[in-house]
């Protein structure tokens, strides 16, 4: 009973907040849309009893990529007028990838109905077997059978990381950058000194 | 407590009315807490300074945190006309929400948790990375210069030092060998103690006794000290409050709020350093478990010795708020990335190699 009405709460407010990311007219509402659909999509996660995936999608999209995502659209000062006159040029390429999706959505949902994979239990339910939680049933898969695939997704990522900090980075002259390890090697009696001076003189700067 | 309305009800409703009484019974008291520990903030802040402090309401000023509240009730809130009206009002909802949140999972006793989930760390990390959103949005909604600096300063901040927090947990897990929270105390149950390495000592007083916690763990103790340093940065405590920076930025994100906004703020705020405080107590200092494994001192409930904890820790939060300065901005990107970053990174390899090797896990 709960767990329908969690689901349908969810996955309505997934679909709902979906669309508004798109039909919102102001970018940032578009980024917070996103949040809640990311967010919901973490609620039916759990309710698949894939908790860690679950939490990962909050840790990962909510709490760094979005933060980012909006860091990036607040900053950014952009013209709504001349966003909207390219929308019409794009949508046939939008159409032809959202049937796309949808095609792989049906393949996927058809290979699973046919058995092809053993994915799951015969009724639909997570197949992570009983007493074993999610967290070492993956790291049980990752690290073992999937350890080569695994290592090179993190070798790309580590390659993407380095090619954007040695693209944006530039070797500027004439910077007067600061120089941390002499602040931090300051002492308070090189910094300041102790003046008495008597009354009515002054004070020698 | 399901059980107890399950008598009743039928199940599905039970466990509905078990959870939202659960509920209340944390978020009451914690609310009633942060009234009276924005008071005591206020006394350690007062004496630090050689002042008094509030001393006029209620018996020793007791009352002080009641009387604000009566008064910020009755204030009119104002919205700016150029802000952003949903957002503006949203901001403080969401701050005052996800710091009550995340309170479902930590263990008040050994039987007293609300949500015994098997990734309750895991679940701490993802709430408190939603707590940027309430600074962020505030920031933008308001329309207005220095909050905007605000929100930019704190996403930058708490991203950060989120980071090094995932890191210090990561070895906190290893050593318990799970996220789940009551099973981290569990795992701080006599975790640490002289006789483990001179078994001569077992049985001895005080040299043969046992720790319960994890920070008499020589290679656990450093994590600790990285995560009080960045509990404070990450939820904006001073010296790393650079989002509400008084001398640069008014008062940063909440410049533009007042009434209710502006003290949903404030007491999401100080509920957010008491779940810094009770982490603290729970993942490195044996939670509801007491300090030392000696049979008398169980006989003290295990929330008197959480609150015990927490109260502690608050204080060294006051402590450091009255004495340290504020950090400058580059300083603290500095220690956030280049010391605590790599400095954790390089804990979390030692400690699992160390574990390995003592065959922690087979």
């Amino acid at each position: 009973m709960i767990q329908v009405i969690a689901f349908y709460l969810f996955a309505f407010m997934v679909i709902a907040s979906g669309a508004f990311t798109i039909l919102a007219r102001n970018p940032v509402h578009s980024v917070l849309w996103l949040i809640l659909a990311f967010f919901n999509a973490a609620g039916l996660m759990v309710l698949c009893g894939a908790e860690f995936i679950a939490m990962l999608l909050v840790i990962v999209y909510v709490g760094a990529v979005a933060v980012l995502f909006l860091f990036v659209v607040m900053m950014l000062d952009i013209d709504f007028a001349e966003l909207r006159a390219g929308f019409m040029k794009n949508a046939p390429l939008g159409f032809v990838l959202a049937i796309v999706l949808l095609m792989e959505l049906l393949l996927g949902v058809g290979a699973y109905k046919a058995g092809a994979l053993k994915l799951g239990t015969a009724s639909g339910a997570a197949a992570t077997p009983a007493g074993v939680s999610n967290i070492e049933a993956i790291g049980a898969l990752l690290y073992t059978r999937y350890l080569f695939l695994f290592e090179a997704a993190g070798v790309i990522l580590l390659v993407a990381m380095i090619g954007a900090i040695v693209l944006t980075h530039r070797q500027r002259t004439g910077v007067r950058g600061q120089d941390i390890a002499k602040q931090i090697a300051r002492k308070p009696s090189e910094a300041t000194r102790n003046v008495k001076p008597g009354v009515g003189e002054g004070v020698q700067l | 407590m399901t059980q107890f309305f399950a008598q009743w009800l039928p199940y599905d409703w039970a466990w509905g009315v078990a959870t939202i009484c659960g509920i209340l019974l944390i978020a009451l008291p914690l609310m009633l807490g942060v009234a009276m520990i924005i008071y005591v903030d206020r006394k350690i802040w007062a004496a630090m300074a050689l002042r008094r402090g509030p001393n006029v309401v209620g018996p020793w000023g007791l009352l002080q945190s009641f009387a604000d509240g009566l008064k910020v009730a009755l204030q009119e809130t104002i919205i700016p006309s150029a802000a952003n009206k949903g957002l503006f009002l949203l901001a403080p909802i969401i701050t005052f929400t996800v710091a009550l949140m995340a309170w479902a999972v930590i263990p008040f006793n050994s039987g007293a948790i609300l949500a015994n989930i098997n990734v309750g760390l895991l679940y701490v990390l993802a709430i408190s990375s939603l707590g940027v959103y309430g600074t962020v949005i505030a920031g933008w909604s308001s329309n207005s210069k220095y909050p905007f600096f605000s929100a930019m300063r704190a996403s930058a901040q708490m991203i950060s030092y989120e980071v090094s927090i995932g890191f210090i947990l990561i070895c906190v897990v290893l050593w318990a060998k799970s996220f789940n929270m009551k099973d981290i105390v569990e795992a701080q149950h006599g975790a640490v103690s002289l006789a483990y390495w001179f078994p001569v000592l077992d049985g001895v007083p005080v040299l043969g006794w046992k720790i319960n916690g994890f920070v008499a763990n020589p290679l656990l103790f450093p994590m600790w000290v990285m995560f009080l340093i960045s509990g404070m940065a990450e939820t904006g405590r001073a010296p790393f409050d650079l989002t509400e920076a008084e001398s640069e930025l008014v008062a940063g994100y909440q410049t533009e709020y007042s009434s209710m906004a502006f003290a949903l703020y404030w007491l999401g705020e100080y509920a957010n350093v008491l779940l810094m405080c009770a982490l603290n107590a729970t993942l490195f200092w044996g939670g509801y478990l007491p300090p030392l494994d000696i049979p008398v001192l169980y006989l003290i409930p295990g929330f008197i010795w959480l609150l015990l904890k927490i109260l502690f820790f608050f204080f060294i939060f006051s402590w450091v708020k009255a004495t340290v300065p504020r950090y400058r901005y580059d300083q603290l990107m500095r220690l956030g990335w280049k010391v605590f970053l790599p400095v954790s990174l390089m804990f979390v390899v030692v400690v699992s190699g160390f574990l390995m090797w003592k065959g922690h896990f087979a």
